[in-house]
């Protein structure tokens, strides 16, 4: 079939009559539908105009009719019908405009479509439903969109008010704000979101106002508030973009939040602290319900918070340095307890506040942690916290305690206690007073139940990591094993050595100095009974080891003296100290206080101790003269014939020396140890570091075990270089190298 | 008189003195020492050096002070050790007289002593202060192994080294040495550090002051002992 050259009259009027036809159906004139075989004929006239040899090509012309019919169609039918109308109405004329211009442009550009493929492509021209579109945005969206986007504000206030409103239609005119922009979203944020956050702003700001009233904290306003917070959510979730509902309902609460924060603010015996109170829990929880996304809200409560928790603590040191005024020991150990279990309490109290009234809040979470970590790293009464809670665990794990728990109860203490570690910065003084106390637990049978004591060592481990507890387990699980061994030995070499027995039952601990704290030991000089007997001790170990050296504490032993007094003999049990001074008196019936000093090689402090507890404590060993209460350079002593008890055997205790100067000196000691070691370290790997740098990654690495100081720091940065371990560099002294 | 070339053997004595004079101006112009300097250096080594050890011990060096006219505790005696790069306090070996006296251009002691202000100006170029301020140090160090100076010393040689240029900020520093307890050496390290800190830090403000950086902790305490006298 030959097929005829079309000229553009020709074309465009079959065209325009198919165009003609589509609009009279668009506006439900009588017409038939567009048979299929009107749509082949229009779309070969297309086709055919634009296959046609030039200069018949009429594809550009073709291209440019079809966007002046789609402005014309927008121009003569759409846009007045919608200028005529208003608000709702113009809103409903609009979604129905829009549908219908959308299946113009689907037809037209299907009857084209031809074009698409061949001039839009050659020449990089708009695809033809683009064209639509932009027609569309220019002539109608432009024209209109400022008058839309109030009607549809204005209904959503009525909606608000409590009105019913066509929520199907607003979700559509929204849709189309959205399909404006295609991909993107600016015009339906620009044009439409914008306005719409400014008008809520506007709205709720003076409908809160009216809600204000005299009461503390105005809970009805709070009521009020998240009943419309809740609603409002409820509404817009069901026609506006997901995207616009959190933005919305932030700036709602921001909001309600200014309207009500002069009201809380201003109130004199409110204020943020008294949402804390115990009455206050519902609305406290409502605030944080309505307010969750204003900072400044959030920000000023957790502070509040943190305030609050040091308040509190606070006022427990001050009451436990209040009353550690008194001399009597006893009493001053009672209160520690007690302070100790009332700062259990009170973190207690506190982490359940977080996570019961503030629904586990990291923010909160991070507020009570600063409180605490500064509270426990108070002094009280003289001691650090660290200590205390050493001690602490002292007296619930020793045998005759004052505690008297079930083993659940100790259980659940230690663990308490475990945690509130956590906040101590310092926690290797912790250790060490621990690994103090340990020891005398252990050496002196005290240690009431084995598995408690390795399961406070578990916790510890877990919470601080293995290197915290490696020499305590050491004391727990080695330290006595491998003595008993040695003590087997030690009785068959004996038995096998008659002429080395000293003639007194002697058992000796012998303790690895790697896990067992350090004493300070002193050249006592021991009666000769007892030096016979470490003699025989010294030559059998040496049958044992050769390459190690034994040094004697004789402050953790344990002596028994038979003590022959005029009425009966009384078996005494007493540290080799007392053993020693006692055993002087076997010679001479009277000795003066510098005479048994000499003798026994001890010092000033040692010496009055000793004397205190042999003649003015609660068994009076020795007669003292003057018979004053307390031991002075100027008296004498002499064997207390007369001495008697109804018991067959006493122990007379040596209280210890406070040991806290030397933990702490032993502790500063570590200290320079570790910072020197995470300096090497940290050099060596690598090689050149600025000093900041290298402060704060030193502090980073020993932060699991203390807070080191800066100065301390630098102290061992200058010692460093000293002993040629690092140099600075030359040409910028804030750079380190480290020499191999 | 024939003003021949110059040749120094078999000349009368005059034209020798004539003639040897032009020479020693041109030699000392390309710098380089006749033998007959070389010569006298090494007599005024053996006029000032001990017998039986072949140095010039401190005895000598106050005999040489006093023939200057220079007080055997100035600082320029020190400068002269410096170009000397004499190694041990107290004591001249000739190498180190040579190397000095050679570069100094003297090889009597009035020009040894007219070399004086020039030596200064030369020790004072911020270049070779450093390097003069760090040898003074080393040359305290007496002892072998030896790596740090006594408060004491420190304070004098303070005085010496850096009085005429800080006047101010060594008087207070040596005020604050004399008074603190947790230091009772100073080492090297230290002791260059004072001079960046005076070089570099506004004093007595210490407004540019950062005890975050790198500086000697001795520093850091100094800077707040001043600041709490300051009040």
């Amino acid at each position: 079939m030959v097929v005829n050259k079309i000229d553009l009259e020709q074309g465009w009027e079959i065209m325009q009559k198919g165009i003609m036809k589509l609009k009279n159906i668009l506006e439900g004139l009588p017409e038939t539908g567009i048979s299929s075989e009107e749509y082949m004929t229009l779309y070969t006239t297309v086709y055919n105009m634009c296959t046609q040899k030039p200069p018949h090509d009429y594809s550009q012309q073709l291209y440019d009719k079809y966007r002046e019919s789609l402005e014309e169609y927008l121009i003569s039918t759409v846009l007045p019908s919608l200028k005529e109308k208003h608000d709702e109405f113009m809103l409903r004329e609009l979604v129905k405009r829009r549908a219908n211009y959308n299946t113009m442009v689907e037809s037209l550009s299907n009857w084209f479509s031809y074009m698409d493929r061949s001039i839009v492509q050659r020449h990089s021209l708009q695809p033809l439903k683009e064209v639509g579109l932009t027609c569309f945005c220019k002539l109608v969206y432009q024209e209109l969109k400022v008058k839309v986007r109030d009607a549809v504000i204005s209904l959503i206030d009525r909606e608000r008010e409590g009105e019913q409103i066509d929520r199907a239609l607003l979700k559509n005119i929204l849709d189309i704000f959205v399909e404006i922009g295609t991909e993107e979203m600016d015009y339906y944020e620009n044009d439409f979101e914008e306005a719409l956050l400014k008008d809520s702003a506007t709205y709720y700001s003076s409908k809160a106002s009216g809600w204000i009233s005299d009461e503390d904290f105005s809970p009805d306003y709070m009521l009020k508030a998240e009943e419309c917070l809740k609603q409002e959510k409820d509404r817009i979730s069901r026609y506006l973009l997901s995207s616009s509902v959190p933005k919305l309902l932030e700036k709602v609460q921001h909001v309600l939040w200014s309207v009500y924060a002069n009201q809380l603010l201003e109130k004199e015996h409110s204020g943020y602290h008294g949402l804390l109170a115990d009455d206050k829990v519902e609305i406290l929880s409502r605030m944080l319900r309505v307010f969750s996304e204003v900072p400044i809200f959030l920000d000023t409560l957790a502070n509040t918070f943190k305030q609050h928790v040091t308040y509190e603590g606070i006022a427990l040191v001050n009451k436990e340095d209040a009353a550690g005024g008194t001399a009597d020991e006893k009493v001053v150990g009672l209160h520690k307890q007690v302070f100790v279990r009332e700062l259990i309490e009170l973190h207690d109290k506190y982490v359940a506040f977080v996570s019961e009234r503030f629904q586990n809040q990291k923010l909160f979470h991070k507020a009570l942690k600063e409180a605490l970590e500064a509270l426990c790293n108070k002094g009280v009464g003289g001691s650090s916290i660290a200590e205390l809670l050493a001690t602490f665990c002292d007296n619930i794990l020793k045998k005759r305690s004052s505690e008297r728990l079930s083993d659940k109860a100790i259980e659940e203490t230690l663990e308490k206690v475990v945690t509130l570690l956590a906040y101590i910065s310092d926690k290797d003084l912790f250790a060490e007073f621990y690994r103090k106390k340990l020891a005398r637990r252990l050496l002196f049978d005290k240690s009431a139940n084995d598995d408690h004591e390795r399961s406070i060592l578990t916790k510890l481990k877990q919470q601080c990591g293995g290197q915290f507890t490696s020499k305590m387990e050491g004391m727990v699980s080695y330290g006595f094993d491998v003595s008993q061994g040695n003590q087997t030995s030690f009785e068959e070499y004996l038995s096998s050595n008659p002429n080395a027995n000293p003639g007194i039952d002697l058992t000796v601990t012998v303790l690895t100095t790697g896990f067992w704290p350090s004493y300070k030991s002193f050249d006592l000089n021991l009666p000769a009974e007892m030096v016979k007997c470490v003699e025989v001790f010294r030559e059998f170990y040496q049958t044992k080891t050769k390459h190690r050296k034994l040094t004697w504490i004789y402050s953790l032993g344990t002596c028994n003296i038979i003590g022959k007094f005029e009425q009966k003999t009384v078996d005494l049990i007493v540290t080799p100290y007392q053993a020693s001074a006692l055993l002087l008196f076997n010679s001479s019936d009277k000795l003066s206080y510098s005479e048994i000093m000499t003798q026994l090689n001890l010092t000033d402090d040692d010496v009055v101790r000793l004397l205190h507890s042999l003649s003015c404590a609660k068994y009076k060993i020795l007669n003292k003269e003057p018979n004053t209460k307390s031991i002075a350079s100027t008296d004498h002593f002499e064997f207390n014939f007369k001495f008697t008890d109804k018991m067959r055997r006493i122990k007379i205790p040596l209280p210890p020396v406070d040991e806290k100067k030397k933990v702490i000196e032993d502790v500063d000691k570590d200290r320079r140890y570790a910072i020197d070691a995470s300096i090497v370290r940290i050099m060596k790997s690598r090689k050149v570091l600025g000093h900041q740098q290298l402060v704060m990654e030193c502090v980073e690495q020993l932060g699991r075990m203390f807070k080191p100081d800066f100065k301390a720091i630098k102290k061992r940065i200058e010692d460093l270089i000293t002993r040629d371990y690092l140099e600075r560099d030359k040409d910028n002294p804030n750079l380190f190298r480290y020499l191999a | 008189m024939r003003r021949s070339s110059t040749k120094k053997t078999g000349q009368p004595a005059s034209a020798v003195s004539l003639n040897s004079s032009a020479s020693d101006l041109f030699r000392s112009a390309s710098s380089k020492a006749t033998s007959k300097e070389l010569e006298r250096i090494d007599q005024l080594f053996s006029t000032y050096a001990d017998g039986s050890s072949g140095l010039i011990d401190p005895e000598g060096i106050e005999a040489l002070c006093s023939d200057m006219e220079v007080d055997h505790t100035d600082v320029r005696i020190l400068m002269v050790a410096w170009k000397m790069r004499a190694e041990r306090q107290g004591y001249f070996t000739v190498d180190e007289w040579r190397r000095g006296l050679k570069s100094l251009r003297a090889d009597t002691v009035s020009k040894l002593k007219k070399a004086l202000p020039e030596l200064e100006k030369e020790v004072r170029r911020p270049s070779n202060f450093v390097d003069f301020h760090a040898y003074s140090f080393r040359y305290c160090l007496t002892e072998e192994k030896q790596k740090s100076i006594d408060i004491e010393s420190i304070c004098e040689l303070l005085d010496l080294v850096l009085g005429s240029l800080y006047r101010a900020q060594v008087d207070y520093f040596v005020e604050y040495l004399k008074t603190q307890t947790d230091y009772k050496v100073i080492n090297m390290d230290q002791w260059m550090g004072f001079l960046r800190f005076c070089n570099e830090i506004s004093f007595p403000d210490f407004s540019n002051y950062n005890p975050e950086l790198a500086w000697p902790l001795i520093l850091d305490n100094f800077v707040e002992w001043m600041r709490e006298k300051q009040g």
